[in-house]
């Protein structure tokens, strides 16, 4: 790896293209209420009248936990190949792209959370169902070697279906190669805090998000290795009605804490300052 | 062959399991039991023995050869007491500076409500964290059924060897084929399209060996060379290499 291509281009993306927003009606796929969307935008993107989770792209989840202004992007041109031609990839990179208007499925940089400085990678849920694959892969790689040299904490921002089929075999072995870098990170004595949100699932629940110092959920949020429909499959009976949900993870002991949406900028700021050196 | 061939060959019943081969290639071996937290997996084998003249940890992935022991060692599907168990083996061989050689034979780690609960994904994720920095050679080799995460837990290695017939994969032909296309017809189109079999993943690089199936005596030859080789390597130099070996896979991109 070029080290000196980690420093390359870092942007302040976060504002970038983004239009002023008209305040049009968002329906609530819960409680099916239509609210305005500066009203949800100010609930945290939380439903005000019954408190379903909306879905936060990358971007706004960075936007939401950072200081204002102060995230920079690393890596934000990376875009993936189709290298083993498998049929139909490339026509799904290209929706995504348009229909995410990101690169990739991972947003990487670096900024500040209630002025500590801390390396932040972002996982889009849009972004083919957050799948990972090489490019992914490599981008939060890159961002643990960073933080290890930059002796920075990481806050990762799960949200996966897993590692990425039409990658094949060197999307699973993404995990491998990012659990390498957590191990080396860990082993500076940094901070790495992982934030599962819905559905952190398969090989990414697998590796990274279940490899963090401090593992915190939102509520409602799927956590799992395996798809649901495949267990019951496997088990031939209906499934307990909170299987997988964040509440019955940290139960099972997975967890360290599932916070509120509106609270998780104070909680993961608060962790980083007790985790101040000197 | 075809590659759904060759997935279907390596499921087949009349396969040498990973008992075959420890038997085969250790001499001496001494199973052990329990992961220490919950239960003993039947499924992963695990315990000590001597290749060559080298006592080594193996480890291996049974999945018995009859119904009463497909049961017994349930199919090959590990429970997270079974990479738990693994994982106390390998620091164990860690402690008494032992090699260890994987024997991988899995369509995958066990998928229920008791498996979830009891943290399969966590337990796959500390294999992968932990044997980063286990400062022993590691050899893994793919014997049967590489499927997927629950397979990766154990080839987490210096080195993962794959038999000719044997298949490695992010996803059963057919689980991507129903997700794909809705149909599990075309586990044929997407067994090609993965890029599972030995041939394919030594061009990708994903694996480093490709050792002829059908003999035990090759294998192991093969493997008390490849020792040698690792123990003389040191540890800082192993560990790097390692991490170098999973650093490199997928980097290139625009």
């Amino acid at each position: 790896m070029k080290l000196k291509n980690l420093f390359l281009n870092p942007h302040n993306s976060l504002e970038y293209g983004e239009k002023k927003p008209k305040d049009r009606l968002v329906a609530c796929k819960k409680c099916g209420k239509e609210i305005p969307v500066s009203k949800i935008r100010k609930n945290s993107f939380v439903c005000p009248y019954c408190g379903e989770y909306f879905i936060v792209r990358a971007r706004r989840r960075i936007l939401m936990l950072t200081d204002k202004r102060s995230f920079m992007e690393l890596d934000r041109n990376a875009t993936s190949k189709n290298v083993l031609s498998f049929p139909g990839y490339d026509d799904k990179l290209s929706t995504a792209i348009k229909k995410s208007r990101e690169n990739e499925g991972v947003i990487c940089g670096y900024g500040t959370i209630g002025g500590v400085e801390c390396a932040i990678f972002s996982m889009d849920p849009i972004f083919m169902m957050g799948s990972m694959g090489a490019v992914v892969g490599e981008k939060i790689t890159r961002l643990f070697e960073f933080a290890t040299i930059k002796k920075l904490p990481v806050l990762g921002i799960c949200v996966s279906g897993g590692a990425r089929m039409q990658e094949g075999m060197i999307s699973l072995m993404q995990m491998s190669k990012v659990s390498c870098a957590v191990k080396r990170h860990s082993n500076a004595g940094l901070l790495y805090m992982a934030l599962l949100t819905n559905p952190t699932t398969g090989g990414v629940e697998a590796s990274f998000a279940m490899q963090a110092d401090i593992t915190i959920a939102e509520p409602f949020a799927r956590v799992g290795f395996a798809g649901p429909r495949v267990v019951e499959k496997t088990i031939n009976r209906p499934l307990p009605p909170d299987f997988q949900s964040s509440q019955r993870v940290l139960e099972c002991g997975f967890l360290d804490m599932i916070v509120e949406r509106a609270k998780l900028k104070d909680v993961i700021e608060d962790i980083l300052k007790l985790h101040l050196k000197g | 062959m075809t590659d759904i061939e060759i997935v279907r060959g390596a499921r087949s019943e009349k396969r040498l399991t990973a008992v075959d081969y420890i038997n085969g290639i250790v001499n001496g071996f001494i199973e052990m039991h329990g992961d220490r937290y919950f239960g003993d997996d039947a499924a992963l084998i695990g315990g000590i023995g001597r290749l060559g003249k080298r006592a080594v940890t193996v480890l291996g992935v049974e999945k018995g050869k009859n119904t009463k022991e497909h049961i017994k060692y349930n199919f090959g599907s590990v429970h997270p007491e079974g990479y738990r168990k693994a994982l106390r083996l390998m620091k164990q061989a860690e402690k008494f500076d032992r090699p260890i050689i994987c024997f991988v034979d899995t369509a995958g780690a066990y998928c229920g409500v008791d498996a979830e609960e009891r943290g399969q994904g966590r337990a796959i994720a500390d294999n992968l964290f932990e044997m980063t920095d286990i400062s022993v050679p590691i050899i893994s080799v793919i014997i049967g059924e590489g499927g997927s995460g629950g397979a990766l837990a154990l080839c987490h290695a210096d080195r993962i060897w794959m038999l000719d017939d044997a298949y490695f994969s992010v996803v059963s032909p057919e689980s991507c084929s129903n997700i794909l296309w809705k149909t599990t017809d075309k586990a044929d189109v997407a067994a090609k399209a993965l890029c599972l079999t030995s041939e394919k993943l030594m061009e990708l690089q994903i694996i480093d060996k490709v050792i002829k199936s059908g003999s035990v005596k090759k294998l192991k030859s093969e493997l008390e060379k490849e020792l040698l080789v690792l123990s003389k390597v040191s540890k800082d130099r192993l560990l790097d290499d390692r991490y170098e070996k999973f650093r490199k896979i997928g980097y290139d991109w625009s």
